[in-house]
């Protein structure tokens, strides 16, 4: 850190941080006033990727938006699924099966893990450390595959219907969804030895990028983020929703707010994550994956309906706004690194270049998610 | 290898160029594949058998690329700056003894010129990033002086402690002191050479901006550094340099600490061509523990850089100084030899 107030009158220059960078992992542009490598003020420009996703739901029946939460956070596109059938689902007070609901579940955990594997990654390549990406993807390769054999794609996933699920998981689906398990359960001590305790690592991110809890709270940062300061906040256990409470998980809270609290959090979430879906897939009931009587044309009851899940990167929530048509009236969606790239201004203020873009890293962001 | 004069020098000029060009291609096959191995993949194999002639694809692709010069650049500077980094580094080649007789020119303050032209090095990635045009650049090269500056002085005080055990700067003659065994190379000259040794190892991997230092590059934080701007074979001529640098960086580690051209065991030979093997052996086994390192480790900071010269190598390197002045000079007296 700088003494700032020291430094203001010193010559200073404006730098551009994208829209195409390497550290921005997509088209994020943050202006930078620096004074040598000191950061004096960094300033997010969004947009670059914006397709109006909120408008287009205006514009389609409510069916026909669905491809579209797959296309917020390509890395955890089923929990922004869950998120709008969720919702609507409640406005339409449609009853889902409950395999349906463990299947959804068991989906979206994987795709959590997978997408927490890809952030783990590309954030040592922001540090500078190439090989634990080829290795994260390999990992996460597995997962891709698995979740091909039931949704059909491997990245934009469209596999949650009003009312259940697509369709219905098969045997292989099962014996390789705990074959990859036990696999994770081996390489993940491995991670931790190479990267974990790499001193140059734990010299980068202890005590770097530290986010008091006030600061989250401030700009409503959520997930990791926001566990990573310390908050016990998670969706799944604060306002349960689909079977999550019939499952036994803990929530990794570290109270430090670094960098290296961050990626402790996403780390211990791996873990839970395999054993939230090892104990679904032995509560698993038998059972029709998509309920009865849900009607071809949606007409939600006029009214005002909001629904948050717990994905990847933090909160999203899905507000709609009925009329009682078969299309949306409003349709807000909370996207939660959005919140959390707001706060990356104050946070980066005084910080080295370098720190800086390790303390991006940590907070994951998903571009095409921030700018919708 | 009995040539007349002018003859002589060109043929090892020719040589020592066509060496430094084709270790620079072909490092950089051997990183690609290092690299490929090491995190579970396989690396070249398209282009010729075991992708053998995937250098040369890459040779032509940058020759065939445009030179582009971007607006607002200083023109000389940034043409000049890629030939100051390779030209030195192709000259400390001069000195360097390949095997007995196989040297340039045996000069006898050869340790000296070596880091003459390598202080030169610095020149161009300073020149480059300054005449870029470009912040990035500019940020680059401000890192790659202050760490150049930073790692040259514990680099220094080893080798003076070097000479200080040799009693001379001649390449050749330190490498003859080392004869006959492993157990007589200087690596193991006192109880404190081996952190000796590995202290000159990481500054040469500082000199060279070899990861986990770096920070001249870094990808993720300005994008290539001080050669953003280069494209084609400008760009080319900075990586030829850059492994020029490595291979002498690692030649000198040879050389001073691990014997040589001379046999780890005594009795096998190492006259002729069989010294040049066992040094080449020596030199590539290094140059891939630097290569080992750089697909293993993550990137330090600047601060982080400059702590570990200042704070601890820096002290270490003139501690050991003391104490193998003290040995040499203080410890005979002690026990009354001469």
């Amino acid at each position: 850190m700088i003494d700032l107030a020291r430094s203001t009158n010193q010559e200073t220059f404006v730098m551009n941080l994208g829209p195409q960078h390497p550290a921005t992992h997509g088209v994020l542009r943050v202006k930078l006033t620096m004074d040598g490598e000191y950061i004096v003020n960094a300033e997010p420009v969004l947009g670059y990727v914006h397709r109006m996703h909120e408008k287009m739901g205006e514009n389609r029946t409510w069916a026909q938006f669905m491809p579209n939460t797959g296309r917020l956070d390509y890395l955890g596109a089923l929990s922004y699924n869950h998120g709008y059938v969720k919702v609507v689902e409640q406005a339409m007070g449609i009853e889902v099966p409950e395999r349906a609901e463990y299947l959804r579940v068991i989906t979206v955990e994987l795709n959590r893990i997978a997408s927490h594997l890809l952030w783990f990654g590309a954030f040592v390549l922001d540090l500078g450390g190439f090989t634990p990406l080829l290795y994260a993807f390999d990992d996460r390769e597995h997962i891709l595959d698995l979740l091909e054999s039931v949704t059909g794609s491997r990245l934009t996933f469209c596999y949650f219907r009003f009312g259940g699920l697509y369709n219905d998981i098969d045997d292989n689906f099962v014996t390789g969804t705990r074959a990859f398990i036990k696999r994770l359960r081996k390489r993940l001590p491995d991670y931790h030895n190479l990267v974990t305790k790499n001193i140059i690592l734990i010299k980068r991110l202890k005590g770097v990028g530290v986010l008091p809890a006030e600061m989250c709270r401030k700009y409503g940062a959520t997930g990791p983020v926001l566990r990573g300061s310390g908050v016990q906040y998670d969706v799944r256990k604060n306002e349960p929703y689909s079977v999550y409470p019939e499952l036994d998980f803990d929530v990794p809270v570290y109270a430090e707010g670094d960098s290296m609290a961050r990626y402790m959090v996403r780390m211990d979430e791996i873990e839970q994550c395999m054993r939230i879906v090892e104990q679904a897939l032995d509560k698993l009931p038998e059972g029709p994956v998509m309920a009865e009587k849900v009607p071809k044309i949606l007409k939600p009851a006029p009214g005002d309906y909001y629904g948050a899940v717990e994905a990847a990167r933090g909160s999203f929530g899905v507000r709609i706004v009925s009329d009682g048509t078969n299309t949306p009236y409003r349709l807000k969606l909370r996207s939660p690194t959005f919140s959390n790239l707001s706060l990356y201004g104050e946070a980066s203020r005084g910080m080295l270049l370098a720190d800086a873009l390790a303390l991006m890293g940590s907070l994951d962001l998903v571009i095409p998610e921030i700018d919708r | 290898m009995i040539l007349t004069e002018p003859w002589r020098v060109l043929v090892f000029l020719v040589g020592i160029i066509a060496f430094a060009a084709l270790n620079a291609a072909y490092l950089v096959w051997l990183e690609r594949k290092v690299a490929g191995h090491i995190q579970g993949r396989i690396g070249p194999k398209e282009v010729g058998p075991f992708g053998l002639l995937q250098p040369l694809a890459d040779g032509l692709k940058l020759m065939s690329k445009q030179l582009l010069v971007p607006k607002g650049v200083d023109p000389l500077l940034f043409k000049v700056a890629p030939l100051l980094v390779l030209v030195p580094a192709v000259m400390s080649f001069v000195t360097i003894p390949f095997s007995d007789t196989l040297v340039a020119r045996n000069i006898d303050i050869g340790l000296l010129l070596i880091f003459a032209f390598a202080s030169v090095n610095v020149m161009g990635l300073l020149l480059g990033g300054w005449g870029s045009n470009n912040k990035y650049a500019v940020i680059s090269a401000a890192r790659a002086v202050s760490q150049n500056v930073a790692y040259e002085i514990p680099m220094l005080i080893t080798v003076i402690t070097m000479v200080m055990i040799t009693g001379t700067m001649n390449l050749n003659e330190m490498v003859v002191q080392q004869a006959g065994g492993f157990w007589n190379w200087h690596i193991f000259a006192n109880p404190l050479m081996p952190i000796a040794f590995l202290i000159f190892f990481t500054c040469s991997l500082a000199e060279t901006n070899r990861a986990p230092f770096d920070l001249g590059e870094a990808e993720s934080e300005l994008i290539a550094g001080f050669h953003t701007e280069y494209s084609g074979m400008g760009f080319g001529v900075f990586f030829m340099g850059e492994y020029a640098n490595i291979i002498i960086g690692c030649s000198l580690s040879a050389i001073l600490f691990l014997g040589g051209w001379h046999s780890p065991i005594g009795f096998l030979p190492d006259q002729g061509l069989w010294g040049l093997c066992w040094f080449l052996g020596k030199v590539y086994f290094l140059i891939f523990c630097v290569m080992w390192i750089r697909w293993t480790y993550p990137r330090t900071t600047l601060w982080g850089l400059l702590n570990l010269s200042w704070k601890i190598l820096i002290p270490i390197s003139l501690l050991i100084l003391l104490l193998t002045g003290a040995m040499i000079k203080v410890w005979p007296l002690i026990i009354g030899v001469s």
